[in-house]
């Protein structure tokens, strides 16, 4: 079963950190992936810019209405997420803790996947 | 539970929303500032054993209005101080007060500190220190390395520009759409200020003087965040991530600095000229113009570009046109001389610049620029002048250098 691990934090503090401080978060957070990538659990990976790059565009008129900034204004923003395929729910637990460990703040938000299609587009 | 760093990462975010609610609550600096600073204090004492609150600015404003009343109650010998636990003990469930109290202000109180920061009383040293001292939290320590002056010498000058400040007495009423967008164009030119005070130095003494660059950065999106769809912030925002974004390139291991067209291209931060890229994309879709966006397109050319040699200079000679126009000076013209001289060629180069020379003669990049154009044309003596002005004016021995290669490469 796949699982959407969706990266929650406050961007304000993330976007502060020196090059440095970014460097050694991804860092640890690279000896989690890599294990996984080698345990073949690992899908997709994304890291978002932060939300002030973001464009909305609001479907539920017609025609559709384009806004800057992102749907939705909350004290914790989407900045991210991981694709990972595991046997049950405690697994993904299991591994969102490790990668809260090696990144704390913010929070994870595990969502089941439906369906997932690999796409055409490469990196 | 919760590491201190990770609470200074929080106080630090939360600061200019904080301190600019406290300042239109108490309309002075130094209480806002003394009052948010003590509110810190007791987040670091509260906050490891509960965990931050999930609205970290509220909280601290919050705290830091109670401690400065009591503070003014102390003064005027009015009643004794609450006890302390009444207001340490502030946990989330009053978050949501503070937040009514303080949403509906957001971004004026911060367009207003900003500005306050950034008042045309002040000259533009005064105005850029205010700002990091205030808004960003910079010691004063940092900001005086950054300076190149002494600690003493930087307290005077924040110390001076507070008094102006509370002399000049900036309105606290929400203002109208018209002085509301003449703060926003004073504090995006101070946003610049803050970044070109740390990009504009030749010896890689990075560290204090990158802060700025990246503390410009930060108040960009601040600032982004508060007006999401105004194609200048967007631009600016963009602007300064595609410069910084060069940052790793711009010296040579012995610290010297590389020019753009001999960087290795390969140390640009690609994270940080995709994010420019996708802003400046979005702000031109406004179809407003403004110098902001114009600047920040020209960057993003030069990011785009693979080496040197594929650099689409007939495009940014358009887009220095378009500045031209929109902000008239000898300094963008001669910025897009260089433009017309990779398209055109020298002699256009030079007839464009020629009438420049009464306003420009002081000016380092001038003769360095027509001294490179004359040498293209074979017109070594004048060139070999021009070169020789251009190291008078030197500012650094860097500068000095880069010409005497020039001259090292005449013929003759």
């Amino acid at each position: 079963m796949k699982y959407a691990i969706l990266c929650y934090h406050d961007e304000k503090v993330t976007c502060a950190w020196s090059k440095e401080q970014d460097d050694a978060v991804m860092a640890k957070l690279s000896v989690v992936t890599s294990k996984l990538e080698k345990q073949g659990k690992l899908g997709p990976v994304a890291r978002l810019l932060p939300t002030t790059a973001a464009t909305t565009l609001r479907k539920d008129r017609d025609p559709p209405l384009i806004v800057d900034g992102p749907f939705a204004e909350t004290k914790e923003q989407l900045l991210g997420f991981y694709v990972v395929d595991c046997a049950n729910l405690d697994e993904v637990l299991g591994i969102a803790k490790d990668l809260a460990a090696a990144n704390p703040g913010g929070a994870y938000e595990i969502r089941p996947i439906g369906m997932l299609s690999p796409g055409a587009a490469s990196s | 539970m919760t590491d201190p760093v990770w609470i200074s990462d929080i106080l630090a975010a939360a600061r200019p929303q904080a301190i600019a609610a406290l300042l239109r609550q108490f309309r002075d600096l130094d209480v806002a500032e003394e009052a948010f600073q003590e509110a810190c204090l007791r987040a670091l004492k509260a906050w490891p054993k509960n965990g931050p609150p999930r609205d970290a600015a509220s909280w601290l404003i919050m705290v830091g209005r109670n401690v400065a009343i009591d503070g003014i109650r102390k003064q005027a010998r009015f009643k004794p101080m609450p006890e302390d636990a009444a207001i340490s003990d502030l946990s989330d469930a009053e978050a949501p007060l503070a937040e009514q109290l303080d949403h509906a202000d957001y971004h004026d109180d911060i367009l207003r500190l900003l500005f306050v920061c950034c008042h045309p009383d002040l000259p533009q040293t005064q105005q850029i220190a205010l700002a990091l001292r205030i808004v960003s939290g910079l010691s004063v320590a940092q900001i005086a390395r950054a300076f190149l002056v002494s600690e003493d010498a930087m307290e005077q000058r924040i110390t001076r520009a507070k008094r102006k400040v509370a002399a000049a007495q900036v309105p606290f009423e929400a203002p109208g759409a018209i002085e509301r967008s003449e703060r926003l164009a004073a504090v995006l030119a101070m946003v610049y200020l803050i970044f070109n005070e740390g990009y504009t130095h030749d010896v890689a003494e990075h560290g204090a003087k990158a802060l700025l660059c990246e503390e410009a950065i930060r108040l960009a999106r601040l600032l982004l965040r508060l007006y999401p769809a105004e194609p200048e912030v967007m631009a600016l925002t963009a602007l300064l991530l595609l410069q910084h974004a060069r940052a790793e390139a711009r010296f040579d291991a012995s610290g010297q600095v590389v020019l753009l067209e001999q960087q290795d291209r390969a140390l640009w931060d690609q994270r940080r000229i995709i994010e420019g890229r996708a802003l400046i994309d979005k702000a031109l879709r406004h179809g407003r113009p403004g110098p902001y966006q114009v600047q920040a397109a020209i960057a993003a050319l030069h990011a785009s570009a693979n080496s040197a040699g594929e650099t689409d200079w007939a495009q940014i000679g358009l887009l220095y046109g378009t500045l031209e126009r929109m902000q008239p000076s000898p300094v963008v013209t001669l910025n897009r001389a260089v433009a017309v001289a990779k398209v055109q060629g020298p002699e256009a180069a030079l007839t464009l610049i020629e009438p420049l020379a009464a306003q420009l003669n002081g000016y380092f990049y001038f003769h360095g620029a027509r001294g490179a154009f004359l040498k293209d044309l074979g017109r070594s003596a004048e060139a070999r002048a021009a070169f020789d002005r251009a190291i008078a004016l030197a500012r650094s021995p860097i500068e000095a250098a880069h010409i005497r290669q020039q001259i090292d490469s005449l013929a003759g």
